[in-house]
């Protein structure tokens, strides 16, 4: 693979770069560089924590003793019973959703080299959101998988059509403003007729107010394998994506003399960025917003090397799903606080106390 | 873009003719759309009409004319010029097209309180209504908007005020209003849900001069101010080591003009709630009309008024009786046609 190696260099280059260009920022970018593999470590470690939590908290707390039988050898107890068919579908469904989340919000705000921007950027939400509210009231659906289906076509559909108007009378592909100014005006017409249908039907209304909270929660095992492939798929394209997006972050021009194929890149990141978010948001709501601020968590940790970004972000993401979930099961007995609403609060008062500590890496 | 000097007794200005051109053309659409604003509806009248019914108090017309069709659509068009111009303001600070008055906590932070004060007073909260009720819509935004305000500058400023990092933490303190409003939808009850849904998409329906005079006083006050400011903003454009050189107060005037942006905003939303769009398309359509390099302040807020008023036509009488939010039909007007911009602007 010549091809791949180059690309490695050049993301070697651009470190040498900064590194010889801005002496005082030199011995931090070496730092970060020198603790990259610990710092995996330690967000495989919390994401593992995250996961013991997940398993063992909730409206009945199940030893960890148990829980463990219950994976292992189960016999039918109301333990058992809790943990198969409940926890370990919602955790799974965590772990899948955060991951996805996390990379696909690193990629987008790379390709759109914007930091407002967020995996549901090019339409994703909104086109799920009009296809289960549209379902509802033209079809009468009424089940989680048919609305899941539905908001997951719509997803794909509103994402590819976002990029097909990017691409039309472009030479080299989209640029970064072109989709997220057509992204940003596809999700506002999708939103307007989606708001124009829950006002007009209570159903439909009542469905969509749930699903924009956002909830990883009563989804089970079947959901989670109808995800699995989209996201498993997205997740190896967004990774195959990351060396090209390095030398794309150089500029388009630079990235064109080094042989890059702009289109190709750019395609294969908004395919991934659509699988990933388009499956999980289907599946668990509004929550894109967790990719915003994902990336700006991780881009201090590793720097601006997609190769490391995109994988600190999935962990990060995962990792922060599942404890926001966790927490919602316990803060508000007998109910439960919607996963969203949970990780926008805890989440977003640590983004913004990061940004103001530390000077914000730029994009 | 060829700019023209202006020179008059030693003061000197750029003019753009281009931008100019678009300015008026603006205008002069915004009146037709006025009139027939006034012409249209469930009593269709004709211009003689109208102008009998506005000079004759006598006249069977002069009410709908005067207390209901022309406050409602000068509260359109003010809103609508209101929130491009604060848009464009923000688009300029923080150097990204898709910045709005959102990343400054305001729209936001008046959905939670509204949203708090429509859900929180229906049956299920009974204690709650007491405060709620008593303060009224306009003044609960107008409340939220201001705070939400101050807590994203409190939090941005950090020995002054830096473009992206105002943006950063405006994004999570919406993420956090967002999702508490989010919340409280789910909460309260369905009906009260739609309630608060139509106000969360802007609407114009029933708004009279009591709507028009805050944010008529507000234009008339900020517009000459953020004019004075065009040329520091054009200058914040670039970094700000070359804005200090270029001589001016970096500080000083991101924050005028910030606070500018704010009041413009908060006023305009507590008048007619966060009208879907206009702030992020505005802007955005009156640069490609007038090809600046960057929003132009005196066209956006023309091209936001004009959307608005048109969408406001479209939403009260296309689909009648049936009302619809102003907020669903501006997006749905302005998203194809800044998508046709950016279209041609490719080719």
């Amino acid at each position: 693979m010549p091809k791949l190696a180059y690309f490695t260099t050049i993301g070697q280059t651009r470190w040498e770069e900064h590194v010889t260009a801005a002496p005082a920022v030199a011995p931090r970018l070496r730092g970060i560089r020198r603790r990259r593999g610990l710092v995996l470590a330690a967000l495989l470690a919390a994401l593992g924590v995250a996961v013991l939590l997940s398993i063992t908290v909730g409206a009945k707390a199940v030893p960890l003793a148990d829980a463990w039988q219950a994976l292992t050898a189960p016999t039918g107890t109301e333990n058992d019973i809790v943990i198969r068919s409940l926890r370990l579908p919602r955790t799974a469904l965590g772990v899948l959703a955060g991951l996805a989340l996390g990379v696909a919000g690193a990629l987008m705000q790379g390709h759109t080299r914007n930091p407002l921007a967020d995996p549901g950027l090019l339409g994703v939400t909104q086109g799920a959101a009009f296809a289960m509210v549209a379902a509802i009231i033209l079809l009468g659906a009424q089940s989680l998988l048919a609305y899941i289906w539905f908001g997951l076509a719509g997803a794909l559909i509103a994402s590819v059509g976002v990029f097909a108007l990017g691409m039309v009378g472009g030479r080299g592909g989209p640029t970064p403003v072109t989709l997220a100014l057509a992204g940003t005006a596809v999700s506002a017409f999708l939103y307007a007729l989606t708001s124009a249908i829950v006002l007009l039907d209570e159903q439909a209304m009542d469905v969509f107010r749930f699903w924009q909270a956002g909830s990883i929660a009563a989804r089970g095992a079947d959901v989670l394998w109808q995800v699995l492939p989209f996201i498993v798929t997205g997740l190896v394209l967004a990774m195959a994506n990351a060396p090209g997006l390095n030398a794309l972050s150089l500029g388009e021009d630079v990235a064109r003399g080094l042989g890059q194929n702009i289109a190709l890149t750019r395609g294969v990141g908004v395919a991934a960025v659509t699988l990933l978010s388009g499956a999980s948001v289907a599946a668990c709501g509004a929550l894109a917003f967790v990719g915003l601020l994902v990336p700006h968590v991780t881009r201090p940790l590793c720097g601006t090397d997609h190769r490391w970004l995109l994988p600190y972000s999935g962990l990060v993401g995962a990792a922060l799903l599942l404890l926001a979930d966790v927490i919602g099961r316990v803060v508000a007995p007998p109910g439960e606080l919607e996963v969203g609403v949970v990780l926008a609060l805890l989440g977003a008062p640590f983004f913004v106390a990061l940004v103001r500590r530390r000077k914000p890496v730029r994009l | 873009m060829t700019a023209l000097p202006l020179r008059v007794a030693g003061l000197s200005w750029q003019v753009r003719p281009r931008g100019t051109a678009v300015t008026l053309g603006g205008l002069l659409l915004l009146a037709l759309l006025m009139a027939l604003n006034m012409r249209l509806g469930d009593i269709p009248m004709s211009v003689a009409e109208v102008l009998r019914a506005t000079f004759d108090p006598a006249d069977a017309g002069h009410f709908v004319v005067m207390e209901l069709r022309l406050p409602r659509a000068l509260t359109g068009a003010l809103v609508g010029g209101a929130l491009a111009l604060s848009g464009a303001i923000i688009q300029s600070i923080a150097r990204n097209p898709l910045a709005s008055p959102e990343i400054l906590g305001v729209t936001t932070g008046a959905s939670v309180t509204v949203v708090a004060g429509v859900v929180l007073s229906g049956s299920a909260y009974g204690g709650a209504s007491g405060l709620f009720s008593a303060l009224g819509i306009p003044a609960l935004a107008l409340l939220g908007g201001l705070a939400g305000a101050v807590t994203v500058y409190a939090l941005a400023w950090r020995r002054g005020l830096d473009g992206y990092r105002l943006v950063l933490v405006g994004i999570g303190v919406a993420a956090v209003f967002t999702n508490v409003k989010y919340w409280l939808l789910t909460v309260g009850d369905v009906n009260d849900t739609g309630r608060a849904m139509v106000w969360i998409t802007g609407s114009l329906n029933g708004r009279g001069w009591e709507h028009v005079v805050p944010v008529g006083l507000a234009l008339a006050a900020l517009v000459p101010l953020t004019l004075l400011g065009t040329r520091s903003l054009a200058a914040l454009r670039f970094g700000d080591d070359t804005v200090t050189a270029l001589g001016v107060r970096t500080n000083l005037a991101r924050a005028l003009m910030i606070l500018a942006a704010v009041l413009l905003a908060a006023v305009a939303t507590a008048s007619a709630g966060p009208i879907a769009f206009v702030a992020l398309a505005a802007p955005q359509i009156a640069l490609r009309l007038a090809r600046c390099p960057q929003p132009p302040l005196l066209s956006s807020a023309v091209v936001g008024a004009v959307l608005t008023t048109g969408a406001d036509l479209i939403a009260r009488t296309a689909f009648s009786p049936l009302e619809l939010p102003v907020g669903v039909v501006t997006a749905v007007l302005g998203a194809p046609y800044l998508i046709h911009l950016i279209w041609r602007a490719r080719k």
